[in-house]
């Protein structure tokens, strides 16, 4: 058969040990040799999963990874959760110096291809921006919650690529809301509280990705001759509280500034992870068009979005290792 | 955190509201309730939404309010209806009246009237986003912030789209300027071109005197942040006051072209319409008897 007789492709993952990056290995390791980086330990890793303990920041580590000699990078590895580690300034640091030893790196070893996992959410939600928003809508979501700008610098810097290497193929996905059972990321959090509150008097429209789908996508960008930037969403939109009446969740409405006031608290003494910038999407929609993605990738979701969370509420044994919540 | 509500509780609460929900439905004049469910209905979700939000579900609870309004309060009477086209189709009115209740009665005259009931779908001022309850309202009955992008979608989906090319300046015109066309947006003509939609041109004679405005307080509005602040004469009743409204539908006008015009080329075709709307208007107030 062709596809034995095809050398296999190295792949690296970085940030291999967070729920997404396990789930990506397990989906990839039967047809690529896939290394994962990552500073944290891989318990249960399959034998054909190599695991190097790295920090991307180290120089050391960069040449580690370029005696590999990968055809892919999949780059997960970006603190999304600035609280997490003790002062925003410091995963600021660490997100763009590690980004952009790995991009010099990508270019110096001329690897096929870079895929970066960016998000949907540094469109920023808005109330004139209620529209299906395509890739080439600026990304306005700093503007209005400051925790996300290294995201969207590091997206930009991303961009840098398609000229700077435009015989790589450079992949920039922007998802929308990512929910599974497995994840423990801020919009799986939310609607798995018992009860949820939400902004008096709005009710936006979401859209949201179940976790399978999203590894599908991911690993439908590694296809040969494909690059640029794709929003990738997942089947249907909601009101928010359909979704809620749906999980047969308690909406709990607070007036939007006694919420905003409140989460600010909260936020700046450590009671919660929320930044509130995020509040935003709880009072304005912020819809995507995936419609260059289904032509070019010729991805579309399967899970459909009652099915996506039924999954979010009933967690099934999908990890090795159970993970933690 | 303990829930607040036992799952006993909540389901009792779920069960009070579908049982209002549904008794609310029953008082409602099923005829009524029929037209809604004639109307035809564009990529409706598993949640009962489209995908900008729109449940026509609602409109069963709006209808009864749009209809004491059109037969009680406005008594419209309607013409030309039955030249609404199937399909995709943009109506381009006159906008007067400081409150949009002439967006409502065209609404209106469309679902309870015309022998193919549509349920219309009109953009909102930029501002109405910010405002709970009301944005959550506008949005699930299908209004939507305007935006060609969206126009765009919602023509593509073979949907009815209300237009008013005067904006904000038409609404808050003042009593001396009524019935005067103020200049029109390109907007919708390019949108028109691009999607190959027909235009029916609608011309509503009466809504220009409900509530006559002396002066526009502009700075006061910057303030507030609203398109406008008029001095409305008879400003102690939150309600316009009871004229009669004629609305005449046009014979719907096709352009040819692909939206990528001059401006030119785009201004003559606005400017076709516009003259078009206006001569309606100066006809339907010479047939009129009188104001109220």
């Amino acid at each position: 058969m062709a596809t034995r007789t095809k050398k296999r492709e190295k792949v690296v993952i970085t940030g291999i040990c967070g729920a997404l990056g396990k789930l990506l290995a397990l989906e990839l390791h039967k047809d690529f040799d896939v290394i994962g980086v990552d500073r944290r330990p891989f318990y249960d890793r399959p034998k054909d999963i190599k695991h190097l303990r790295l920090d991307l920041r180290r120089k050391s580590a960069i040449n580690t990874i370029k005696r590999e000699k990968p055809n892919i990078i999949i780059h997960l590895g970006v603190l999304r959760n600035p609280r997490k580690h003790k002062g925003k300034e410091k995963a600021i640091h660490l997100n763009i110096e590690s980004t952009s030893k790995l991009m010099a790196l990508a270019q110096k070893i001329k690897v096929r291809k870079f895929v970066f996992l960016s998000s949907a959410n540094l469109y920023g939600p808005s109330s004139t921006s209620s529209g299906f928003l395509t890739e080439d809508t600026p990304l306005h979501g700093a503007n209005r919650s400051p925790e996300i700008r290294d995201l969207v610098s590091l997206d930009m810097m991303l961009q840098g690529l398609f000229w700077k290497a435009p015989n790589m193929e450079t992949i920039i996905l922007r998802p929308v809301h990512i929910v599974g059972p497995d994840l423990n990321n801020a919009p799986s959090r939310y609607l798995r509280q018992p009860n949820v509150p939400t902004i008096m008097g709005f009710d936006p429209v979401i859209q949201m990705i179940h976790q399978d789908d999203m590894v599908r996508a991911i690993r439908a960008s590694l296809k040969p001759k494909l690059q640029g930037i794709y929003n990738v969403a997942g089947q249907g939109q909601a009101p928010l509280s359909r979704v809620l009446m749906f999980l047969g969740k308690r909406a709990f409405p607070v007036p939007g500034f006694i919420f905003r006031g409140a989460l600010q608290r909260a936020f700046k003494y450590n009671l919660t992870n929320y930044p509130p910038g995020e509040l935003d999407h709880l009072k304005y929609s912020c819809l995507v068009d995936d419609a260059r993605t289904k032509k070019d990738m010729k991805f579309t979701a399967e899970k459909s979005m009652t099915d996506t969370l039924i999954d979010l509420l009933e967690p099934y044994p999908l990890l090795p290792v159970p993970h933690k919540r | 955190m303990a829930p607040i509500f036992t799952a006993n509780e909540s389901q009792n609460m779920r069960f009070l509201i579908r049982h209002i929900q549904e008794s609310l439905k029953n008082k409602i004049d099923p005829a009524l309730l029929r037209r809604v469910d004639e109307a035809p209905r564009h990529n409706i979700g598993e949640f009962g939404t489209d995908p900008f939000g729109y449940d026509p579900e609602l409109i069963k609870l709006i209808a009864p309010v749009a209809r004491f309004f059109y037969d009680n309060y406005f008594r419209c009477e309607a013409s030309g209806l039955d030249r609404i086209p199937q399909g995709r189709v943009m109506l381009i009115a006159n906008h007067s009246g400081q409150l949009p209740f002439d967006a409502m009665m065209i609404g209106a005259s469309i679902l309870l009237e015309a022998p193919q009931p549509r349920l219309v779908r009109g953009m909102v001022e930029r501002w109405s986003a910010e405002l709970p309850f009301v944005s959550t309202l506008f949005n699930r009955a299908g209004q939507f912030v305007g935006s060609p992008a969206i126009g765009k979608r919602l023509l593509e989906m073979d949907e009815a789209l209300m237009v008013f090319p005067e904006g904000a300046k038409g609404i808050a015109k003042l009593y001396s300027e009524r019935y005067k066309l103020q200049s029109f947006g390109h907007g919708f003509m390019r949108l028109a071109l691009e999607t190959q939609t027909p235009i029916v041109p609608v011309a509503l004679v009466g809504a220009e005197e409900q509530a006559p405005a002396i002066a526009d307080i502009k700075p006061l509005a910057k303030l507030l942040g609203f398109p406008a602040f008029p001095l409305v004469a008879p400003h102690i009743l939150p309600l316009p006051l009871p004229v009669k409204y004629y609305l005449h539908f046009g014979e719907p006008m096709k352009f040819g072209g692909d939206g990528t015009e001059d401006d030119d080329v785009i201004a003559g075709y606005v400017n076709e319409v516009k003259d078009t709307i206006q001569h309606m208007l100066h006809v339907g107030l010479e047939q009129r008897p009188s104001i109220f």
